[in-house]
């Protein structure tokens, strides 16, 4: 246990210095794979930050019923009723047209405008929630209460969220198969420089060989210089997102200002940070073990 | 300790280098194969050492048959030998004490006590003093020795030298030959592969000797 421990140590010392010795090289490596983890990590970032903004706004679809502004609190009771006693409906609010023209007030720019108002111009509404959200049954129930006296507007809200959550995964899938293809392209990198070490290591590799030096013993350091890599990799890719999301945040700053509302990219959190640094660091390994079960093989003592 | 029967070795293209060689070596001999170049003499060693593998006949090195060894079986038994090459294989890249501490890092041995294996190893070939340089600033003869140095860190049972002596001037060549009577002498097995008869004989071994690939006394 201790050996093995101390191996590994030794390994890695070894893996670090080669990488020193062609610093240039190492470098150049390392950007490559920090870059090409960095554009399907920096889209997956943008996309969780439109998830987000998708989900404080409710991806639930909801039935906006409007009634007519001289509908008398009579009529508000019976439509209260029917909904009440309606299957379809799961749940509904009742926003009086007083609350609403406050709330419009306060959440959006207009203040002013809204202020200046000799008369409140909004009707009483409905908000509703029904038991079953697939798009024919919302449309059935929207056609039902249209049906209904004093309700002068019925609208299907939500539906462009129900359209942004099919879009965002869309956009989930072309990240994967980016990420996918990328993956594929780092392992390549890594395949091909590991081939290129142990090409120049090659009389190290069959003195080691000669003196009784295990295939384990032989591939660790390589092992480790792929993963070494891909790790250093990683944490550049981690630093390119985190700069753009940093300089797209100075940019939308003053865009928001102008529109005066509150909005700003958030950066990735632990977890995904964790996972896009390790996962670059396996893939790096990967590579390296493809390339050293490979090579290894063909250098006996002759 | 080492013993082979009716082992030959054809080369692809039918050329057989050795054929029918039967001998047995016991712990502490001193052996020396001897021959004209071309007899097989190297192809010998590289067969107990387990470089290659006989075509016919089996090597058996401290009972296990060489032919019959798993590849993964194959580093343990190399540990045996300590191997010294014409050409010394060493590592330029590397200083002379990490060129000497390099079987003691494959067998795991702990750093002070493989740092103080390597200077005895040094001291014994008359290299303590350049333990920190690199082996291209050797002469050739210290080269060899610094090869030596390397084979017998891990206190081989077995010594194998392939033409130890083949590169060197004669004061040199009898000064490699007394290390290996030395170490013979403290019971180590040593098998010595040299056309070199006279630089030999004064080691006073028992001789192998190879004729076109077959033994001749």
């Amino acid at each position: 246990m201790k050996y093995w421990l101390a191996h590994h140590v030794q390994s890695m010392r070894l893996a670090l210095r080669r990488l020193r010795q062609n610093p240039f090289a190492s470098l150049l490596n390392i950007s490559v794979i920090g870059i090409a983890i960095s554009l399907p990590s920096g889209l997956y970032a943008l996309l969780r930050n439109l998830e987000s903004l998708s989900g404080q706004i409710g991806g639930e679809p909801q039935i906006s019923l409007f009634l007519g502004t001289q509908a008398t609190p009579a009529d508000v009771a019976q439509i209260q009723l029917r909904l009440k006693n309606n299957p379809s409906v799961r749940n509904f609010q009742f926003v009086p047209r007083d609350k609403a023209l406050r709330e419009l007030q306060r959440s959006t720019g207009i203040g002013d405008v809204v202020q200046s108002l000799t008369q409140n111009p909004l009707p009483d509404a409905f908000i509703i929630h029904a038991k079953n959200s697939s798009a024919d049954a919302l449309e059935a129930l929207r056609n039902e209460i249209s049906s209904w006296p004093n309700a002068a507007h019925v609208q299907l809200d939500s539906l462009w969220a129900q359209r942004l959550d099919a879009l965002l995964r869309l956009g989930k899938l072309i990240i994967l198969l980016l990420a996918m293809l990328l993956s594929f392209a780092l392992v390549a990198v890594t395949f091909n420089t590991i081939r290129l070490q142990i090409l120049t290591q090659r009389d190290e590799i069959e003195v080691a060989k000669l003196i009784g030096a295990t295939g384990r013993f032989i591939r660790r350091p390589f092992l480790y210089i792929g993963t070494l890599q891909g790790l250093a990799g990683g944490a550049v890719a981690w630093v390119i997102v985190a700069g753009s999301i940093e300089v797209l945040n100075k940019a939308l700053a003053d865009l928001a200002r102008l529109y005066s509302i509150n909005f700003q990219l958030n950066h990735l959190d632990m977890k995904d940070s964790a996972i896009l640094i390790l996962f670059s660091a396996w893939l790096g390994w990967l590579g390296a073990w493809l390339s050293v079960s490979r090579h290894l093989r063909q250098i006996e003592p002759r | 300790m080492i013993s082979l029967s009716q082992v030959g070795k054809r080369y692809p293209g039918g050329y057989d280098v050795l054929r029918n060689i039967s001998f047995t070596v016991q712990p502490g001999e001193m052996v020396a194969v001897t021959g004209h170049s071309g007899a097989g003499k190297s192809t010998l060693l590289k067969l107990i050492a387990a470089i290659e593998r006989p075509t016919r006949g089996s090597v058996v090195v401290n009972g296990q048959n060489t032919s019959k060894l798993r590849a993964s079986a194959i580093p343990y038994l190399r540990r045996n030998f300590g191997l010294v090459f014409q050409d010394h294989k060493l590592l330029f890249e590397r200083t002379v004490f990490e060129n000497v501490v390099l079987p003691l890092q494959i067998t795991g041995y702990e750093r002070k006590e493989s740092g103080k294996r390597v200077r005895a190893a040094l001291d014994k070939v008359g290299l303590l003093d350049k333990e920190k340089t690199y082996p291209i600033t050797l002469s050739g003869g210290e080269q060899q020795r610094l090869c030596i140095a390397r084979a017998i860190v891990n206190r081989p049972a077995i010594l194998l030298a392939d033409e130890p002596t083949g590169n060197l001037d004669a004061a040199y060549a009898s000064d490699i030959m007394g290390l290996f009577k030395s170490f013979n002498q403290v019971g180590v097995t040593v098998i010595i592969a040299s056309h070199d008869n006279a630089m030999l004989l004064r080691l006073n071994p028992r001789l192998l000797r190879l004729d076109h690939g077959e033994l001749a006394s």
